[in-house]
């Protein structure tokens, strides 16, 4: 993009949206807060976005929350198109 | 001038009544007799009320049911037997047991003999009154005055005279202002225009001047309209009961011949109108008494800025290009559907059925709305669907159905008139809401208390008779840290409503969030530090709403368009909760909604995870209504948003997108990104009135219609569903509802509807909340509040009254998490953005209005401090850069703005102020945070090279080739 490198698009707009998810269910119970992102990232995120999160999860998931990780075991994996 | 006069039985316009002097709410009653006739009122009302609710109207000139009563013209006067003098029957309140007549010899006399005082200091030749539009010849008329036997030599108002002898009195003609005149020499002091201006729009712009005969009504200082602090509402134009007030188009077109109730197609207050028409043309937009949302009132806006609906810069008919650089091609409606079909069906059998997509308009229609989401749904089969509530109140979506478990405000508008303690968190209603924001003054200046929590000092903090007790100028970002220290101060000092949260919320929950803000991370002290609120300010806040008694919370954009808006949102939730502040008249959790139909396209299933009715696509139970009454399979994932599709046209997988009513490109946050994922899209399809931004990057154009040339209904920020009216032919032919239905027939489904009042059918049929709502109901309630069904027959004024919709209301923490976009060395201000009074969002309404008298170019508000440091003055151009990109504009001085914060509006696009916002958007909802962009102001010669680019650009992309005219 012609415009300021450090702008975030593709891959790390995806991950900082994830670890944004995860930064506010880290704040809630304990018991509530894998479940709350994968609950959030089912409800919200297209199967595209899904399938992209897991290629970077799988790739080892540089940059990912811990908690996204953590969380990651509920997401559901998007059907193949 | 307007409001005073009934125009009886005439079916061809709206019928209403003023009954003289405002209703008075009272649980005892009077019963008195009036001309042998016995009537019961409230305790309270004046005679004149009291007759004219018997059918009875005396005659006046000085008296209008909107504003209190003042006595002044001496018209209404009446007998009281038994009792001595004749009283005026406008500030007589009617009594047990009086008889009261209005026509007796006596009165007659008298009131011919004040009409002849009248009428001798006014224009013979009064074109109003020839006209019909002013009081004076109908009262002259109803009186009997049949002589003038003082004639027009002495002392008068009318004529300037050489000698001076007569005529010291005369006044210029003020056609200051674009939309009305003021004309003194037709003025007979009544004061009306004065009281309007005090207590419905609450303004205090006017005032009567001099003594006696010399008695003049002036704007602000002596001073012509425009130039004072008059804001154009038109109520004292509405009030005026001579001609001296009066709207230029009824003096360039003459009187209306018809005329039909309607909805303002602005704000989400969603005014009812009375659309006034000659012909095909609206020759003024009157505000409807019966109008709930808007009790009559009206703003400059809805009043008066329709002129774009017939602007030269519409577009009319359907236009092609192969590439966004060559020039528009004029086609037929037919040829343009057949190319839509044969382009729509090429990209999805290319790249997938995924990659094509819709965005519905929060200005159309519910009607609309709904066809666009069922075309992106049934025809297209994917979940692409959203709106622009994405950047705007997504985040009161996600957070009050969290809490309350409905996506809504919880209260009507009158509710304001029951609140004692106001709390207005980001949001500037005299400007954003303006025609509530009077609702709201006029509830303060009876004493109700106020507490603003805004970065700037926004006109409500301290505006005439209204200063708010407590104003938190908090640091942009910083909402959720300053809403949890109030939790913070509310739990500790033991002010929370224990019986309440028992009974309607979870204990459990309430107690943990309760030991989450009393963490002392949560304190006022510690939260002082970051907001550079104090903590004092911070407690006396706390204190007051949370004991204040009824106390009611109304936000805008400044909560939602935040990295953290919807915790903001949630926040706010969890305090009027903690308070007991829902459920009743008076309290309540009330987002302010931009646009006039936002909660309507939100409710109509926009959203790509939503059906309508805010139910989840994953619910079987939800598609399978749709599927047996569609007959397709649909998608249970849900489809990308707005930020996500452009996300995805630019990785390549997202290739078409029909836009309706919306300019995305301006819009937006961070132009580049916008207009790089539009370029990447083979397809973009333009619905809309103008040439806006988005559609210099479009392939197909559709020309769109306005809300005076159809049918349908907006739900305004309520959830009250008011009717539209079509009052002219569309000028480009069609609805917007009829466009995207022979959009779905060219790409294979046979929709069918020939009304809108079909699809409200389909909607209440498949959509619980709507289960009531007909056109029927809609004609014969005025308007309803969602939900409407078998448990509401008529609607739901105030939610959640016995309980929560979800249940037990839930407590949420909202630990505070400071936004990444953070000032630094090279970008040291934080710009938060908003808008002005005369102009509307995007400004493609309004720039086409006369409103620009008032705001012709976007400035940046910078405070002196800052100003003097960079050697900037008043007036310069500035250059505004944010790590996303840099634009130019002018700078104006001043302190509303804090010491590190600058401001600025985003309604004209050469500005194009998005161009500076960011990629930062809230964590749930992907609604843009606008409010905070971290920037650096310096001085600078004029527009940036990529304005005048994009300016190039935009002058290229809008050539068009018109077609041959027809042999």
């Amino acid at each position: 993009m012609s415009h300021d490198e450090k702008f975030k698009s593709g891959d790390e707009h995806l991950v900082y949206m994830a670890n944004q998810i995860a930064t506010f269910f880290t704040s809630q119970p304990e018991a509530e807060r894998a479940a709350g992102v994968a609950d959030h990232i089912n409800k919200f995120w297209e199967p595209r976005m899904r399938g992209r999160l897991f290629e970077i999860i799988e790739m080892g998931g540089d940059g990912l929350s811990p908690l996204v990780l953590e969380a990651s075991q509920t997401i559901n994996r998007p059907k193949a198109a | 001038m307007c409001g005073t006069q009934e125009r009886g039985t005439d079916k061809r316009f709206v019928e209403e009544i003023d009954y003289g002097t405002p209703a008075v709410r009272s649980d005892k009653t009077v019963t008195l007799t009036i001309d042998g006739q016995s009537v019961t009122v409230p305790e309270g009302t004046s005679i004149m009320r009291a007759a004219r609710e018997a059918g009875i109207a005396v005659p006046k000139l000085c008296a209008n049911d909107m504003v209190k009563s003042f006595g002044s013209c001496r018209l209404c006067l009446v007998e009281i037997e038994g009792k001595g003098g004749t009283p005026a029957s406008c500030t007589t309140p009617a009594m047990d047991g009086i008889s009261v007549n209005t026509q007796t010899d006596r009165l007659n006399t008298i009131r011919r003999g004040v009409m002849e005082l009248y009428m001798s200091d006014h224009p013979e030749d009064c074109a109003a009154c020839a006209a019909g539009d002013c009081e004076m010849a109908n009262m002259a008329e109803t009186v009997g005055l049949k002589q003038n036997r003082y004639g027009d030599e002495g002392a008068n108002h009318l004529e300037p005279s050489p000698i001076g002898e007569h005529g010291v009195n005369f006044k210029e003609l003020d056609v200051s202002n674009p939309y009305f005149a003021y004309d003194p020499s037709k003025c007979i002091v009544c004061s009306l225009c004065v009281r309007a201006c005090e207590e419905q729009q609450g303004t205090f712009a006017l005032t009567v001047e001099g003594r006696g005969f010399e008695s003049r009504i002036t704007a602000g200082m002596d001073e012509p309209f425009l130039q004072s602090e008059c804001v154009s509402c038109g109520a004292c134009v509405q009030a005026c009961p001579t001609g001296a007030l009066q709207e230029k188009s009824i003096i360039e077109m003459g009187m209306p011949d018809r005329s039909a109730v309607t909805t303002c197609a602005y704000c989400g207050v969603g005014c009812s109108f009375k659309a006034e028409m000659k012909g095909e043309e609206v020759v003024r937009m009157v505000p409807y008494k019966d109008g709930k949302a808007n009790r009559g009132h009206s703003c400059v806006k809805g009043r008066f800025a329709y002129g774009y609906a017939t602007h030269r810069d519409r577009i009319l008919n359907p236009m092609i290009r192969e590439k966004i650089t060559d020039p528009w091609r004029e086609v037929s409606w037919e040829e343009v559907y057949a190319h839509i079909g044969s382009e729509i069906g090429r990209i999805q059998k290319k790249y997938g059925r995924g990659s094509v997509g819709g965005i519905t308009s929060s200005r159309c229609t519910n009607e609309e709305t709904y066809l666009v989401q069922k075309l992106v749904r049934q025809v297209f089969g994917n979940n692409n669907v959203d709106t622009c509530a994405r950047v705007c109140h997504s985040p009161t979506g996600y957070g009050l159905k969290t809490t309350f478990g409905t996506s809504a405000g919880t209260q009507d508008f009158d509710s304001v008139e029951h609140s004692d303690v106001v709390l207005v968190i980001g949001a500037n209603p005299t400007d954003g809401h303006p025609v509530f924001a009077s609702r709201l003054k006029k509830r303060l200046r009876e004493g109700a208390k106020l507490i603003v929590l805004d970065p700037r000092r926004i006109d409500l903090v301290r505006t005439p008779h209204v200063e708010a007790s407590y104003h938190l100028p908090l640091k942009p970002g910083t909402n959720v840290a300053v809403l949890t220290a109030l939790a913070h101060v509310i739990v500790s000092e033991g002010l929370f409503d224990e019986a309440f949260i028992r009974e309607r919320c979870d204990w459990d929950e309430f107690q943990d969030w309760a030991s989450f803000v009393l963490q002392p991370e949560n304190s006022p002290e510690a939260v002082e530090k970051m907001s550079g609120v104090s903590a004092e300010l911070i407690r006396g806040a706390a204190r007051l709403y949370a004991t204040g008694g009824n106390g009611a919370i109304y936000y805008g954009l400044g909560v939602t368009e935040h990295s953290q808006g919807s915790t903001t949102v949630m926040a706010i939730a969890n305090l009027a909760m903690a308070t007991g502040n829902i459920g009743r008249p008076g309290v309540g959790v009330n987002p302010l909604r931009g646009q006039n139909n936002v909660q309507g396209s939100c409710d109509m299933g926009s959203f790509p995870h939503e059906m309508p009715g805010y139910r989840h696509i994953s619910e079987d139970a939800t598609r399978a209504i749709y599927e047996s009454l569609w007959g397709v399979k649909l998608d249970n994932e849900p489809g990308l948003r707005i930020p996500n599709m452009l996300d995805a046209a630019v990785d390549g997988s997202f290739k078409a997108l029909y836009v309706q009513g919306e300019d995305i490109l301006q819009s937006d946050p961070n132009t580049h990104h916008v207009a790089a994922g539009l370029e990447a899209m083979e397809c973009v399809i333009v619905h809309d009135l103008f040439l806006n931004e988005t559609a210099n990057y479009a392939h197909v154009f559709l020309p769109g219609s306005t809300f005076l040339e159809k049918d349908g209904t907006f739900t305004n920020a309520e959830r009250r569903i008011n009717r539209v009216r079509k009052v002219m032919e569309p000028k480009n032919g069609y609805a917007d509802w009829e466009v995207t239905q022979d959009m779905a027939r060219a790409l294979g489904q046979n929709w069918n509807y020939t009304h809108p009042s079909e699809i409200m059918a389909e909607i209440a049929a498949t959509t619980p909340s709507f289960a009531g709502v007909t056109y029927e109901l809609l004609e014969k309630e005025g308007s309803v509040q969602w939900p409407c069904n078998e448990k509401a027959p008529t609607g739901t004024p105030v939610m959640h009254i016995d309980g929560f919709v979800r249940g037990k209301g839930k407590f949420v923490r909202t630990a505070y998490v400071a936004t990444d976009e953070k000032v630094g060395p090279r970008f040291p201000l934080l710009l938060t953005t908003g808008r002005i009074l005369s102009q509307y969002n995007v400004g493609a309404q309004t720039r086409r209005t006369e409103n620009v008298v008032w705001h012709d170019e976007d400035l940046l508000e910078i405070h002196p401090f800052d100003a003097e440091n960079r050697g900037i003055r008043e007036g310069d151009w500035v250059k505004l850069k944010s790590r996303s990109g840099e634009t130019s504009l002018r700078a104006t001085i001043t302190e509303r703005v804090a010491p590190g914060v600058v401001y600025t509006t985003f309604h004209h696009p050469a500005t194009q102020a998005n161009v500076v916002t960011t990629e930062y958007s809230d964590w749930a909802t992907n609604c843009p945070e606008y409010k905070v962009t971290a920037v650096q102001v310096s001085p600078s010669n004029g527009p940036t090279e990529w304005q005048e680019d994009y300016e190039e650009h935009a002058r290229q992309s809008r050539r068009i080739v018109h077609v041959e005219a027809a042999e």
